[in-house]
C-alpha cells in the first residue's frame, strides 16, 4: 500500500475553505515559518480510496472473533455511536456557561451515579483518558491520603507478579516504589508471602480480581485484609471487570479506589489504541482527593465542585466526555439485569471455550475460570517446536485475532483468551475447531506454522531489525 | 434477551450442561458468598428506541452557541467531511492497539503517517503515536528531560491553567521542583528566566502562542536554557505551525501540542490528542506508542509497534511511561485532517484564523472600554478589556447566541477561527454595542 506522500501531486486539493474576507494581515517576518512544509496533496477521492483500503488491512470487533485476552473486545453498540455523535454533545465548548451544559452535566452525573453502584464505590471523577491514566490517578489518591495523615513513611505499592504491567509502570510515576509478591500454585496471591511483604512502609496494594489468569482469588477478603491492618489501601485494577459487574463489587471485597477501563467493560470502541475511558472511583473517606472538577448536584441543578484536597488534575477539563456518553448509553441498555447477563455469559463463554480446548492444549490452571483463560503451549512447543507465538499467526490465516500472546509473564508460552459475551456458542465452536486443527498441524507439518501467516498482506515482519534502525517517519525525496 | 448478549437461553443451558453446571451462578462458586451482590440497584434495561429518545432528551438540556468567539484550549474549527467518514470506518473504531502487524497493517500505516506529518509540521526528528491530550502531553515531556543532577523545572506563566495544573500534579508525583518564570505585558520575561536558569534546571516549558494569545520569543529562551544545559519543551497550537517557526526553527527539544484543532470536535472537552515529537536524541525517553517501518520475511515494507523495550508490558517498573491505550482515531483523525486540507489549505485556517482575529480586535478597539492589554503580536487569540463586569457582557451575549471569549479576571480572551466571517464578527460588535 502506498503512502499518503506517495500518492501526493502538487497543486492537488480540495475546496474546503472560503478565501478571508477581511483584510489579510502580514505578521512580522521575524514569527513566520520559513520551513517547507511537507504535507500530502490529494483530492478527496485520493482519501477515501487510501483510507477505504488501510481499513481493509485492519482487524475490529466488527471483521471477526477477537479474543485478546485482557482487553475484553466485545461488540460495540451502534446506537452508542449515533448518541454520542448528537451535535449538543459534539458542539459544547469546555468553559461554556454552567446553565448551557445541564444536559453534559446530567451525563457525568448519572454516569458516576450508575457506577459507583456498580462497583460499590462512593465517588469517581471521569477525567482520566485511559486505564494506565486511571490507574495513576488512583495512586495519587493513596498518596495524598498518606501524606494528609502525614503518614510519609508509607511508600511501597506491592504488586502480585501476574499484574499488568501498567500496575508497576503506574506506581514508580506517582512515586512509589513497587514490591513484587509472588503468586501461589492456584494461581492466586501467596498470602504467606504477601504477610512477609506488608508494614509500616506499605502505601497499598494493586490487584486485579479475576486475575490475569482469569481466575478470581478466593482469599481476596483476606488479601485486602491484611493490607488494611498493615494500614494500607486496596487499589482494584477494573481491567478485568467484565467478569464479575452486577455480581460482586470490588468495594464489597475491600477495595478503597479503582479504575475502570470503560472501553473494555463497557463496550466503547477501542479505535486502535484510544480514545478510552479510565475513570477513578472511591470510597467516601478518599473523595476530598479526588481529581478536580467532579460533578455536583443540587436545588439548581448540576455545577462541577473542586474536592477539598484535590490531588488536582491529570490531564485538562473533564476526561474523555463524549466516551463516557456512549458508556452511559450501554448501561441504560443494559440495566441491571442486563449487567449481570453479560457478566455471566462472558464467563461462561471463557470455560465452554476453555473446556472445549483443554483435550487438545495445557490449561495453565484447571479450574474454573471467570472471563478469560491462559493456555501454556510449553508442551507442545517441547514436542513439536511450535510455539504460542506460531498458533498465534497460524490463527490469523481464518481470520480469527490471536490471543494475547506470553502474557501473564509467569506462565510460560502463554496464550491468553478472552471470548466476551458478544460471540455465540457457534462462533465458538467454529474458534475451537480451528485451534483444534492448528494443534494437529503442529504435530503434521510445523514448518507451516512457522512461517504463518500465508494469507495476509505481509509476511512476518522483522521487528529486531525495526527497533535496530528505527525508521520512524517517512523521508522525503526533496529534504 | 437483556443487552447484547447473543446466546439464546437454550444455548446458555446446553452449554452449561457440558461443563456440568446447572445455572450461571454456578460458575461464581469460588466467590466468598459474603461478598456475593444480590441485586444491583439501578434500574432495568432499555429498548433501543427508549434509550435513544432518554439520550436525545438529556442531549437536548445543552446549548450549542451559532456564534463561537472562545477558545482557550479547545477551538472551533471547520471539520471536513471525509475526516468524519473516514473515521467512523467501523475497521478503524473496533480494533484494538495493533499488536498483530500481519492483520494491523491498514491502522499501523496510518499511525506511520501520522507521526510523518507531526515530524513535518513541529519540525522536529520523532513523533509517538500519541498521548491523552495537549495537557498530559507536556506532562510526559517533563519527565522526558528529567536528569539526575536537575532537580527543578521552569514553566513560564503565560502557559494555558489546565495544562500548568496537569504538570504540577506530575511534578508532585515525582517530586520534580518546579518554578515558574514570570510573565511581563503578557509574554516571558527574559530577565527572571534569566535569574533562575543555572545547573539544576532540567528544562524550560513555554507556550508559544501563548494561553493570551501572544507570539512569545521562544528563540531567546532556548538560547539561554541551552547555554545553561537544559533542555526546551515547546508547547504549541498545531494550526499555527502553518504559518509559523516550528520548533525546529525555535530550537526547541521538544514539542507538544493540544491535537484538538486537528480535526476534533470540542466535544466538552475531550477525547482530544496529545502530539508529541523530540529531537533524535530523546528517541528513546519518548513515552507510549511507536510505529516504525520494517520489512516482513519476504522483504517487503511492512510496519509495527518499535522501540517497546521502553514500555510498561516489558519494562514493568522501569517503564518511561506507563501509557498503554493513547488516543490512536484522534491520531488518525489529526492526520486525515492534515491530508485532506494539505500544506496551501492549513496555511489558510491558520492564515483566515490569524486575519479574522486581528479585524475583530481592530473593531473592538472602537468601543470604548475595550482594550489591547498588550500590544505584542497576537496569533487568533487576544486579551481585551471589558468597560463592564466580564462575566455580565458574557451572558448578555450568551442569550443572543454568542459564546464570547474567556472570561480571565476583569478581562476577555478573546479567539477567531476560520468559522467567523466578517458578517459574524460585525454581528458580534454590533450586539456588544447594543447590550452595554
Amino acid at each position: 500500500m502506498k503512502l499518503l506522500f506517495e500518492l501526493s501531486k502538487d497543486n492537488r486539493r480540495l475546496n474546503l475553505i472560503p478565501p478571508c474576507d477581511v483584510e489579510q494581515v502580514q505578521l512580522d517576518e521575524r514569527h513566520l515559518r520559513k520551513e517547507k512544509l511537507n504535507l500530502p496533496q490529494l483530492s478527496e477521492v485520493d482519501l477515501s480510496r487510501h483510507y477505504t483500503e488501510l481499513a481493509k488491512q485492519a482487524h475490529g470487533v466488527n471483521d471477526g472473533f477477537y479474543p485478546l485476552g485482557s482487553c475484553t473486545m466485545k461488540y460495540n453498540p451502534r446506537i452508542d455511536e449515533e448518541v454520542a455523535a448528537h451535535p449538543n454533545f459534539l458542539g459544547l465548548h469546555p468553559t461554556q456557561p454552567i446553565e448551557t451544559v445541564q444536559g453534559a452535566l446530567e451525563v457525568l452525573y448519572q454516569s458516576k451515579q450508575l457506577l459507583c453502584e456498580i462497583t460499590g464505590m462512593d465517588d469517581m471523577s471521569f477525567q482520566p483518558a485511559a486505564g494506565a491514566h486511571g490507574e495513576y490517578a488512583g495512586l495519587l489518591l493513596i498518596r495524598k491520603y498518606h501524606q494528609a495523615r502525614n503518614d510519609e513513611e508509607r511508600v511501597n505499592i506491592i504488586v502480585p507478579d501476574s499484574a499488568h504491567g501498567t500496575n508497576p509502570a503506574s506506581a514508580t510515576m506517582a512515586g512509589f516504589k513497587v514490591i513484587n509478591v509472588p503468586s501461589n500454585s492456584e494461581g492466586g496471591v501467596d498470602i504467606e508471602e504477601l504477610k512477609k511483604v506488608v508494614g509500616k512502609d506499605t502505601a497499598g496494594l494493586m490487584l486485579t480480581n479475576p486475575n490475569t489468569l482469569g481466575l478470581f482469588d478466593p482469599n481476596i477478603l483476606e488479601i485486602t485484609e491484611i493490607i488494611h491492618e498493615a494500614g494500607g489501601l486496596c487499589y482494584y485494577d477494573g481491567a478485568n471487570m467484565n467478569a464479575i459487574m452486577g455480581r460482586v463489587r470490588p468495594g464489597d471485597m475491600g477495595f478503597d479506589c479503582i479504575h475502570l477501563n470503560l472501553h473494555k467493560t463497557f463496550a466503547t470502541p477501542h479505535g486502535g489504541g484510544g480514545p478510552g475511558s479510565g475513570p477513578v472511583g472511591c470510597k467516601d473517606f478518599l473523595k476530598d482527593f479526588l481529581p478536580k472538577p467532579t460533578v455536583e448536584k443540587d436545588s439548581n441543578g448540576y455545577h462541577f465542585e473542586t474536592p477539598k484536597d484535590s490531588m488536582g488534575q491529570v490531564r485538562s477539563y473533564y476526561g474523555n466526555f463524549d466516551v463516557v456518553v456512549k458508556a452511559l448509553t450501554y448501561i441504560k441498555s443494559l440495566g441491571k439485569e442486563g449487567i449481570k447477563e453479560a457478566s455471566g455469559n462472558a464467563v461462561l463463554n471463557a470455560n465452554y471455550m476453555m473446556n472445549k480446548l483443554k483435550k487438545y492444549y495445557d490449561v495453565a490452571y484447571d479450574q474454573i475460570c471467570m472471563h478469560e483463560f491462559v493456555l501454556t503451549l510449553e508442551g507442545l512447543k517441547h514436542e513439536t517446536g511450535v510455539s504460542a507465538m506460531d498458533i498465534a499467526k497460524g490463527l490469523l490465516d481464518y481470520g480469527i485475532h490471536p490471543p494475547t500472546m506470553y502474557f501473564p509473564l509467569i506462565v510460560h508460552e502463554a496464550l491468553m483468551l478472552e471470548p466476551t459475551e458478544t460471540e455465540s456458542k457457534e462462533t465458538l465452536d467454529e474458534a475451537c475447531d480451528v485451534f483444534i486443527e492448528l494443534h494437529k498441524m503442529a504435530h503434521e507439518n510445523p514448518e507451516h506454522l512457522h512461517t504463518a501467516p500465508h494469507k495476509c498482506l505481509i509476511a512476518r515482519p522483522n521487528e529486531v531489525d525495526a527497533a535496530r534502525n528505527p525508521i520512524l517517519r517517512y523521508v522525503f525525496k526533496n529534504d | 434477551m437483556a443487552g447484547y448478549v447473543v446466546n439464546t437461553k437454550a444455548e446458555q443451558k446446553e452449554m452449561l450442561e457440558s461443563l456440568g453446571l446447572n445455572s450461571l451462578e454456578d460458575l461464581y462458586g469460588v466467590v466468598p458468598s459474603k461478598a456475593l451482590l444480590e441485586e444491583l440497584n439501578i434500574p432495568e434495561g432499555k429498548s433501543e428506541l427508549e434509550v435513544a429518545q432518554e439520550m436525545k432528551k438529556i442531549a437536548e438540556k445543552n446549548v450549542v452557541f451559532k456564534h463561537i468567539f472562545r477558545g482557550a484550549g479547545s477551538y472551533n474549527h471547520y471539520i471536513p467531511s471525509i475526516v468524519k467518514s473516514v473515521t467512523s470506518k467501523e475497521e478503524f473504531l473496533t480494533s484494538y492497539t495493533p499488536y498483530q502487524a500481519e492483520i494491523s497493517q491498514g491502522i499501523l500505516q496510518s499511525i506511520f503517517e501520522y507521526q510523518t506529518q507531526m515530524c513535518e509540521l513541529t519540525g522536529l526528528d520523532v513523533s509517538n503515536a500519541s498521548i491523552y491530550d495537549g495537557a498530559s502531553a507536556t506532562a510526559e515531556a517533563v519527565f522526558m528531560v528529567q536528569e539526575r543532577k536537575r532537580s527543578d523545572m521552569l514553566v513560564v506563566d503565560t502557559i494555558n491553567p489546565q495544562v500548568l495544573e496537569t504538570v504540577k500534579t506530575y511534578c508532585e508525583s515525582r517530586n520534580v521542583n518546579l518554578v515558574m518564570v514570570k510573565s511581563k505585558d503578557l509574554s516571558v520575561d527574559v530577565d527572571d528566566l534569566k535569574e533562575k536558569l543555572n545547573d539544576t534546571v532540567a528544562g524550560v516549558v513555554i507556550q508559544s502562542p501563548n494561553y493570551y494569545g501572544v507570539i512569545e520569543d521562544v528563540e531567546a529562551v532556548s538560547c539561554l536554557a541551552h547555554e545553561q544545559g537544559a533542555k526546551v519543551i515547546l508547547n504549541t497550537n498545531p494550526i499555527s505551525l502553518a504559518l509559523l517557526k516550528n520548533a525546529k526553527e525555535l530550537a526547541c527539544d521538544i514539542c507538544v501540542a493540544e491535537g484538538q484543532p486537528l480535526g476534533l470536535p470540542m466535544s466538552f472537552g475531550g477525547p482530544y490528542l496529545g502530539i508529541m515529537t523530540a529531537t533524535q536524541e530523546l528517541m528513546r525517553k519518548l513515552p507510549g506508542r511507536i510505529v516504525g517501518q520494517t520489512v516482513d520475511a519476504n522483504g517487503d515494507r511492512a510496519f509495527v509497534l518499535t522501540l517497546q523495550a521502553r514500555e510498561q508490558h516489558i519494562r514493568r517498573e522501569k517503564a518511561s511511561s506507563n501509557v498503554c491505550s493513547n488516543e490512536a482515531l484522534c491520531a488518525m483523525t489529526a492526520s486525515v485532517y492534515c491530508a485532506a486540507l494539505g500544506p496551501d489549505g492549513l496555511k489558510q485556517v491558520a492564515s483566515n484564523c490569524t486575519s479574522n482575529a486581528h479585524y475583530l480586535a481592530k473593531e473592538l478597539s472602537k468601543i470604548d472600554g475595550f482594550k489591547l492589554i498588550s500590544d505584542k503580536e497576537f496569533f487568533h487569540e487576544f486579551l481585551m478589556s471589558c468597560p463592564i463586569k466580564a462575566e455580565q457582557l458574557v451572558s448578555k451575549l450568551a442569550e443572543k447566541g454568542i459564546l464570547a471569549g474567556e472570561v480571565i479576571g476583569e478581562d476577555i480572551l478573546w479567539c477567531c477561527t476560520e468559522m467567523n466571517n466578517k458578517a459574524e464578527m460585525d454581528y458580534l460588535v454590533e450586539t456588544i454595542k447594543e447590550v452595554l
